[in-house]
């Protein structure tokens, strides 16, 4: 217990490892990204379409965050099967993408999600919204892997305390910045796919070990979680070990609470805008859908592995409950603690915690570059070029002013991933994809599916959406209010759910039809071109790397 | 399927064809085939009316929605039991596995079915027409 409050392994052997990984990262990306430039017209000969099968796994690459290793594995240790739900629903949620998102928005779109409903509806005001839920969500997907990641770095330094976490995460928040200032696009997406392979490799190693230590016996493990955890000096509340198992033991006392966070899970993957722009990398639909396929082998696989890890967490993890909240990051410490525990602790358990944190923050870094990324390419190419220069700004200074976006992007990262450094990062992101769902989702679909549909429809849902997910989210618990909130002092909270998906979701889909029935039908020859466009392919462009 | 017939070279929107070969962070733009006959809007709008592609829409559509509703219907069917019959859910099952946790496993079994189902819906019955109607657009002259 005492040198779990202190650090975990040794902070210098953990520091050494981990630099290796971040230097080796960032030295894959620098060399692509230079050899890119080098041969500038390779790119425009065929060196530029991602296959189906690697761009798959950059999707996992990127959907499978340091909320998805982090995160849930942290809530299936606290709270056993609510954690769980995370995992389904995250894995659930890419069938919307694969059934009615992903093949006809690569026939139809560019590489943003404005590109898409601007083709039949009036191009400024539409790209604005677009761009700007585009900007909101990237920020609180941001904020969470932020919090992760000063977490995690704490945690392997041996940390504690407010000062030392946030000139942490305020020192990750810059060495980001620059990883992507050198790295780009396509750096980024090479980082994805070593990543996912690592980190997916990295988890079924962890899984099995954990799996073998109770004789591979999936009910054993879960036993052994419960006993723990029953031992009030360890469980995070009396008799926590029973409450794993059963449904309802985060959710118990605010059952709609779950109903809300499960409509944002299942919602909002087809409506986060770095996923959106992952349909893209592809040449065409075909691929698209083999991507998507591989994405969903890789990713639901990873998720059985989080459940296996998060009781594996519960069970082996000496101290139980207790103590992983005691560790820099809470909750979000469980896994790398377990991996520090597997071996045994000492040597063997620093290194293996040295090398899953470091590919935890590989992880979190290439998310975030492709994060910041999407947020910038959406402010220069949406907002800065097409709807306040006319499509016609200067190049040069089109591509400023993404840089620019960058750096300021970087700072509200840093700043809001310190109020929230000592949330579970897989809530955090959940509220992410709350906004995607209420402000994204609705345009999406409509405009592929709904002949009627015009620009005030889309307007009312994205506005309505982003506004209404934004004030409940502010008014809720998650912010004020509860003991675990970002700000526990005060309380100006009167939403009662944590997550706002209940409300702002059906609110958005009624604001799409209030809105497409008091504005008037338009481009009707454009709805058509559309839909052949988007069930046939015809007319779409060819590959478009990142 | 190979890459290349499908590539053609963007022509309704060039906002992006004109910038410096190194923008990042901007996504990079690349053509990786000769140009396409770019279908004019006379074109699309035949073939919006066209007989195979009222065909076309229908066989999506009467595989994507119905399954969209089943999976969304069994995803928060298994949510609401979660809620409302929590002792029903913990119903020991497999040693300490209650039947909760058996219905979220089948989930994941579920998705992969699904996925399987709709590839092979896709690549049998979507995309021979989606290619016909593509290239003869692409052909026209």
């Amino acid at each position: 217990m005492r040198l779990l409050e202190t650090a975990l392994g040794s902070p210098l052997l953990n520091i050494i490892i981990f630099g290796v990984f971040v230097v080796g990262t960032m030295a894959v990306v620098i060399t692509v990204t230079r050899s890119g430039q080098k041969s500038a017209g390779e790119m425009y000969t065929g060196g530029a379409a991602f296959s189906g099968r690697q761009n798959g796994l950059a999707i996992a690459g990127d959907y499978l965050s340091a909320a998805s290793f982090l995160g849930i594995v942290g809530a299936i240790a606290f709270y056993g099967y609510d954690g769980l739900l995370y995992s389904i629903g995250f894995l659930v949620a890419w069938l919307v993408a694969l059934l009615l998102v992903a093949e006809p928005l690569r026939n139809t779109g560019r590489y943003t999600m404005a590109d898409v409903l601007s083709f039949r509806m009036k191009n400024k005001p539409v790209r604005m919204a677009a761009a700007l839920s585009t900007l909101v969500i990237s920020f609180f997907y941001l904020l969470a892997q932020m919090a992760g990641a000063g977490g995690l770095v704490s945690l392997l330094l041996g940390l504690k305390g407010d000062l030392a976490q946030n000139t942490i995460i305020v020192l990750v928040g810059i060495l980001m910045i620059i990883y992507v200032m050198i790295g780009g696009m396509k750096g980024t997406t090479w980082v994805q796919m070593i990543k996912a392979v690592l980190l997916i490799l990295g988890a079924a190693i962890m899984s099995i070990w954990v799996l073998a230590t109770f004789g591979f016996n999936l009910s054993e493990l879960f036993g052994k979680a419960v006993e723990v955890n029953n031992d009030p000096a360890k469980g995070l509340v009396a008799q926590a070990g029973d409450m794993l198992l059963p449904p309802m033991s985060k959710y118990g006392s605010n059952p709609v609470g779950f109903i809300s966070l499960s409509m944002a899970l299942v919602f909002g993957t087809a409506g986060l805008p770095h996923v959106l722009m992952r349909f893209y990398t592809v040449p065409t639909a075909h691929e698209a859908r083999r991507s998507v396929t591989w994405a969903i082998g890789l990713i639901g696989a990873f998720y059985l592995f989080t459940l296996i890890l998060g009781f594996g967490a519960a069970a082996i993890i000496p101290g139980g409950q207790q103590a992983i909240e005691a560790l820099p990051g809470k909750a979000n410490a469980a896994a790398p603690a377990l991996a520090y525990w597997l071996p045994g602790g000492d040597l063997g358990g620093s290194i293996f915690l040295a090398v899953i944190s470091g590919v935890a923050f590989a992880t979190i870094l290439a998310v975030v570059a492709g994060l910041t990324i999407t947020a910038s390419a959406s402010f220069a190419h949406d907002i800065y070029n097409a709807v306040l220069k006319d499509g016609k700004a200067d190049p040069a200074k089109e591509v400023k002013v993404a840089r620019y976006t960058v750096l300021v992007i970087g700072a509200l990262a840093i700043v809001g991933g310190i109020a929230a450094k000592s949330q579970n990062i897989a809530f955090l992101v959940a509220l992410a994809f709350a906004i995607a769902a209420s402000a994204n989702l609705p345009s999406i679909l409509f405009s592929l599916y709904w002949k009627r549909f015009n620009t005030r429809g889309s307007l009312a849902s994205i506005y309505t959406g982003l506004a209404s997910s934004l004030i409940l989210i502010v008014f809720s618990p998650a912010v004020s209010g509860a003991k675990t909130s970002m700000m526990p002092d005060v309380d100006f909270a009167w939403f009662p759910y944590d997550n706002p998906a209940l409300v702002s979701i059906p609110l958005s889909f009624l604001a799409a039809v209030i809105g497409t029935y008091t504005g008037k039908a338009e481009f009707p020859e454009k709805q058509k071109e559309m839909e052949v466009r988007s069930m046939t392919g015809a007319g779409a462009d060819g590959a478009i790397a990142h | 399927m190979s890459t290349q017939d499908d590539s053609t070279s963007p022509t309704w929107d060039k906002s992006e064809s004109n910038l410096p070969p190194d923008h990042w962070p901007l996504p990079e733009i690349s053509v990786t085939a000769p140009l396409k006959h770019q279908p004019t809007a006379e074109e699309f709008a035949a073939v919006a009316v066209s007989p195979e592609f009222a065909e076309l829409k229908h066989r999506f559509k009467s595989f994507a929605f119905p399954m969209t509703a089943v999976f969304l219907i069994w995803y928060f069917a298994y949510v609401l039991l979660s809620v409302f019959a929590r002792d029903f859910m913990a119903t020991p099952i497999i040693g300490n596995l209650n039947l909760g946790m058996i219905l979220g496993l089948l989930q994941f079994v579920t998705t992969f079915l699904i996925t399987w189902l709709y590839i092979r819906h896709a690549n049998k019955n979507l995309d021979p027409i989606a290619t016909k109607l593509r290239s003869e657009m692409e052909a026209q002259r």
